[in-house]
């Protein structure tokens, strides 16, 4: 039951950050939403988890093993997009003078 | 499918993905001038590791595998080289080691002199993308693909800005965006296959995936993903700027290597997982998609001002030919023509990546001599810098599809499988796309053919990167004075419709 929760959550951040990536045009709007579309697939991911759990386990391990490598990737894609936009404000600040 | 079972010599791909990464981790502390060292010490045992696995591959007929932590899949994790992944191996050594030795002349650090910035970035991301493009080719599991894809996309984008200016790091903001959509997109397709089949390796979802909605929905939003990182027709936006504004030995390497992963990643996802889910009109669509990219990329680099835009386009426009193997191969599986269009699509893919590494390289070349590269304004070149243009000219000979040469084979193939196949409307695309390319290549030799203006820079003797373009050009050629038979190699493996 909170496995259908949680993937239909999951669904509706999906749509909600992949509207953003498509529609906003500023860069910090659209890395917001990259990371809302990536909690959503997150969520999925950890829907799957639950949904698949066997062996007596509560939830099956490989996805939340995934969601893991997920997180730390998402995070490095982050800090990577936010440097790129900073570095683009600084040339801003500098062009009046 | 069973699940792959360790071959011999399956430690030689393992060692091709972990030598450049463990690299990559060591230069970082080295400093700029050790990271050029270690990098050019690790050229020719990278090749020889690629073409010992081609050797394996060719000598056993078969893929070679390695389970790592020899654990089985589905809990495991396997690393399986065909023949494709071999033949690309193959490319990526030499097209890293090309422009390895092409960039000693802007990013090597002279003995006293104080090292860059630029410097010290370049050698370890050249590294980390030779690991990367080395994984998504030999991995065999879609979450590993996953992270090769997302490996490939860090080191290109701030290869595409070394340079700082404001447009490079524009066009690399906007190369990270599609990319993160594109990988984004691809992990949530993931999650869907995981749902419905409880394993991500390739060789066990071969077959065992019918055309389910969860599976439909994954491989659209997959081939989607994909298809942003492989820049192809209406997702390449993000291409001719980021391409265009790198310095010339970071273009080689982002035209010659980077899209050509997500495209072996595409070919592994509709050949390997989806094998049991014939979809002929998704295949139709892609070609379709490719069919637009060759005609309107040609066109598009026919109108280009610049030369290095010129050449972004025409990787657009030539990223084009790799789709049209798609519907090919999967409208006779196991026959003649299939065979034939898989070997044209590798060959494509070889053949595009030697040759447009090479031109990227000359038209570096001859914009650093320039110091623009405005089309209208190359009168001269062919006196004062003659071997850049050959290049440029060997290259482009290449890319339209001339008898003898790489591209000619692979375009060859592609025709005469249409014609087999029945499919008579993707030759008449190829015949076309030959043409357009004859277009633009001719628009530069013969702007580059002209007698000198009084702004044409004196004649400079050809060094070492000159020779290196020209060798790359060469190669890209004389891909075509090779007998068919020994493409054989590229068939090992074909996951899903060996006959």
């Amino acid at each position: 039951m909170s496995g259908t929760v949680f993937g239909l959550l999951g669904a509706a951040l999906v749509g909600i950050g992949l509207f953003g990536m498509l529609v906003r045009a500023q860069p910090l709007m659209r890395i917001v939403c990259f990371n809302l579309l990536g909690s959503g697939v997150f969520l999925v991911f950890g829907a799957v988890a639950r949904r698949g759990a066997g062996a007596g386990f509560a939830a099956d391990p490989v996805p939340q093993a995934i969601i893991l490598t997920g997180l730390v990737v998402a995070f490095a894609a982050t800090t990577l997009a936010v440097a790129l936009v900073l570095r683009l404000a600084d040339d801003e600040d500098e062009a009046p003078r | 499918m069973p699940p792959p079972a360790a071959t011999d010599w399956g430690i030689l791909p393992l060692l091709a993905v972990m030598l450049p990464v463990l690299a990559m981790v060591l230069a970082a502390p080295l400093g700029a001038r050790g990271a050029e060292r270690l990098t050019l010490s690790l050229l020719l045992p990278g090749f020889v590791l690629a073409f010992g696995t081609a050797v394996a591959i060719h000598v056993s007929g078969a893929p070679v595998v390695h389970l790592l932590g020899h654990w089985s899949p589905p809990l495991g994790l396997a690393f399986r080289a065909d023949g494709l992944a071999a033949a690309m191996l193959l490319t990526a050594a030499i097209v890293i080691a090309a422009t390895a030795l092409f960039a000693r002349d802007g990013f090597g650090t002279k003995p006293g002199a104080p090292e860059t910035r630029a410097a010290f970035a370049f050698w370890p991301l050249l590294l980390a993308l030779w690991g990367a493009i080395n994984l998504a080719v030999v991995a065999n599991d879609l979450f590993t693909l996953y992270v090769a894809l997302e490996l490939l996309t860090f080191a290109a984008m701030p290869l595409a800005c070394l340079e700082g200016k404001r447009e490079t790091v524009e066009a690399a903001l906007r190369y990270l965006m599609f990319a993160l959509l594109g990988s984004v997109l691809y992990l949530l397709g993931v999650a869907l296959i995981y749902g419905t089949a409880g394993t991500l390796d390739i060789t066990l979802l071969s077959g065992r995936l019918g055309l389910d909605a969860p599976v439909i929905v994954a491989a659209a939003l997959m081939t989607a993903g994909l298809l942003a990182k492989t820049a192809l027709l209406p997702l390449h936006l993000w291409l001719p700027p980021a391409h265009a504004g790198a310095p010339a030995a970071a273009s080689a390497v982002l035209s010659a290597l980077v899209v050509k992963g997500s495209f072996v990643i595409l070919v592994r996802l509709w050949f390997g997982v989806l094998a049991g889910a014939p979809a002929m009109g998704a295949m139709q669509i892609l070609a379709g998609l490719g069919a637009a990219a060759i005609l309107l990329g040609s066109a598009a680099a026919l109108a280009q001002p610049r030369l290095k835009l010129l050449v972004a386009y025409s990787t657009v426009a030539q990223i084009g030919y790799l789709f049209l193997m798609f519907p090919l191969v999967a409208g006779m599986p196991g026959s003649e023509a299939a065979a034939k269009a898989w070997t044209g699509g590798a060959l494509q893919a070889i053949s595009h990546a030697l040759a447009k590494a090479a031109m990227f390289l000359a038209v570096g070349l001859m914009a650093a001599r320039l110091g623009h590269d405005r089309i209208a304004d190359l009168a001269g070149a062919a006196r004062s810098m003659p071997l850049p243009l050959l290049t440029f000219a060997l290259a482009g000979l290449t890319l339209m599809g001339v008898p003898p040469s790489g591209g000619f084979a692979a375009k060859w193939l592609l025709l005469s499988a249409a014609i087999e196949a029945g499919q008579w409307w993707w030759a008449l695309v190829v015949l076309g796309g030959g043409l357009l390319t004859g277009g633009y290549v001719y628009r530069v030799l013969s702007a580059g053919l002209t007698a000198g203006g009084a702004r044409a820079p004196a004649p400079h003797p050809p060094g070492l990167p000159e020779a290196i373009a020209l060798g790359l050009a060469l190669l890209s050629v004389a891909l075509g004075f090779l007998p068919l038979a020994s493409f054989g190699l590229v068939q090992v493996g074909r996951m899903g419709l060996a006959p």
